[in-house]
């Protein structure tokens, strides 16, 4: 076939000088890896409370967690997205959502994805976290109970940190998720790696350099994801479960 | 305080529904194609044919790891011109619409295949070999003894991830196709009236979905008692 292939199109300096068509891609790859990051760690946040409120005795408290879960699962992520970016500053009131419009667009860009993957994600663990705390044994929680703990501590220093060390493996598929999911975020004009890819091919037409090369981007940062929550779930292993030592 | 005017949505619906129909259209074929392509790769993957059980690793393995967005770009824009260097097409023979719902297809078959296979795994193994003992061609086997064992006991799932897909096809907006998401968008951005379309298009989302999760619920509750 008659496509001409030209990788070096990479090296190439880009029409704004000094920086090359590699540096478009890896400035998008920054992006993409540091609203990941700091979406995981709004998420995990957000889903540990909601998850542990989701199990405790206080139908107020559980519902509301429980409807918070619905919401968040039940609307598509490119919804949550639109209606975080263009909808909530409209509703905010009028002085700070023109504080947040006469902000860098990129922040602005940055800031609603960021909010919005977070939430979206915690979610997910929300349920991932009830899910590891109603596998616990029933006895754990009686025993810290009858040992004087009160509702709160058993939760801090028995309930949650056995169920984080058994729920590993879950989460790390909602980790590599919210690397997939921030891909999204460039239908709202955030320069991440998918939407750099897309710039790449509007400004050279060498559509599959620039596809193949994202494309197996995203495959590197779920390698080394995996790699490295791997790592995470041998140190955190319960000896005694299944999978433990 | 913003002032809502919902009065573009009434006249809008009509154009609106159409678009739910492509939703629901891309829905339906990807389920179909993710179900049955999921099976075969999920059989690949449990061959004992080296080769076959490669292929589909590595098939599942870069689906799942790209996003979709990524996909729906690939067959959106690339796969198109690709198919018209290959066959011949004259060029301007718009193959991009069923390409993007090709693309989406294949990649739901991905994460359909491991429901299944997680599926027939579940199915005791002692099932097989008798089976085998009753004189059975690995065929029969699967199509008689297994795969309804098997499906049976994924049927919630299956359900579950039909909800994440009819999700997931909203995604189909960055490759132009005019879902109800993106029908909803065109309404707001030409009316000025983006917040209430946007707000009007997650509340039926929901509805939907959040009914649609009811129903499986109740229905796992139905089987398993």
């Amino acid at each position: 076939m008659g496509y001409h292939w030209n990788w070096a199109v990479l090296l190439a300096p880009t029409p704004s000088g000094g920086v090359t068509y590699l540096d478009w891609l890896l400035s998008g790859l920054k992006v993409t890896v540091a609203l990941s990051l700091s979406s995981w760690i709004l998420a995990l946040v957000l889903g540990s409370i909601m998850g542990v409120l989701r199990t405790v005795p206080n139908r107020w408290l559980s519902g509301i967690a429980s409807a918070y879960v619905e919401i968040f699962r039940n609307i598509p992520l490119l919804v949550q997205l639109f209606i975080w970016y263009f909808v909530l500053p409209e509703l905010l009131p009028v002085g700070i959502g023109t504080a947040f419009k006469q902000l860098d667009p990129m922040l602005q860009q940055f800031l609603s994805a960021w909010i919005c993957l977070g939430f979206f994600t915690s979610a997910r663990v929300c349920e991932q976290v009830r899910a590891g705390i109603g596998s616990l044994p029933r006895g754990q929680k009686s025993a810290a109970l009858a040992l004087g703990f009160t509702l709160p501590q058993t939760y801090r220093f028995v309930l949650v940190p056995m169920a984080f060390r058994l729920i590993v493996p879950p989460l790390t598929s909602e980790f590599l998720n919210i690397f997939k999911n921030s891909a999204v975020c460039s239908t709202i004009g955030l320069l991440e790696l998918a939407a750099q890819g897309r710039q790449l091919v509007d400004y050279t037409a060498q559509a599959y350099e620039s596809f193949i090369a994202v494309t197996l981007l995203y495959v590197l940062i779920n390698v080394v994801v995996m790699v490295a929550m791997r790592k995470v779930e041998e140190r955190t292993r319960v000896p005694g479960y299944m999978g433990g030592k | 305080m913003y002032e809502f005017d919902w009065s573009s949505i009434p006249g809008a619906l009509p154009f609106l529904w159409r678009g739910m129909c492509i939703s629901l259209e891309i829905t339906l074929t990807a389920i179909g194609v993710g179900i049955l392509w999921g099976t075969l790769l999920a059989l690949m993957r449990l061959s004992k044919l080296r080769v076959l059980g490669w292929f589909a690793a590595g098939y599942v393995n870069l689906f799942r790891s790209v996003p979709l967005v990524m996909v729906l770009l690939w067959f959106f824009l690339i796969v198109p011109q690709l198919l018209e260097k290959l066959l011949g097409l004259p060029p301007g023979s718009d193959a991009r619409l069923s390409s993007a719902i090709v693309g989406f297809a294949l990649f739901e078959s991905a994460y359909y295949s491991e429901i299944i296979r997680a599926g027939i795994q579940s199915v005791p193994k002692g099932q097989a070999s008798a089976a085998y003992a009753l004189g059975m061609t690995y065929g029969q086997a699967m199509q008689l003894v297994i795969l309804p064992q098997a499906f049976r006991n994924m049927v919630p799932l299956l359900l579950t991830q039909a909800i994440i897909l009819f999700q997931d096809t909203s995604l189909v907006y960055v490759s132009a196709l005019a879902d109800f998401f993106g029908a909803a968008y065109k309404v707001g951005d030409r009316d000025g009236r983006l917040v209430e379309l946007l707000l009007f298009a997650g509340a039926v989302y929901f509805v939907i979905c959040y009914s649609a999760s009811l129903l499986v619920k109740r229905f796992q509750k139905g089987t398993s008692a």
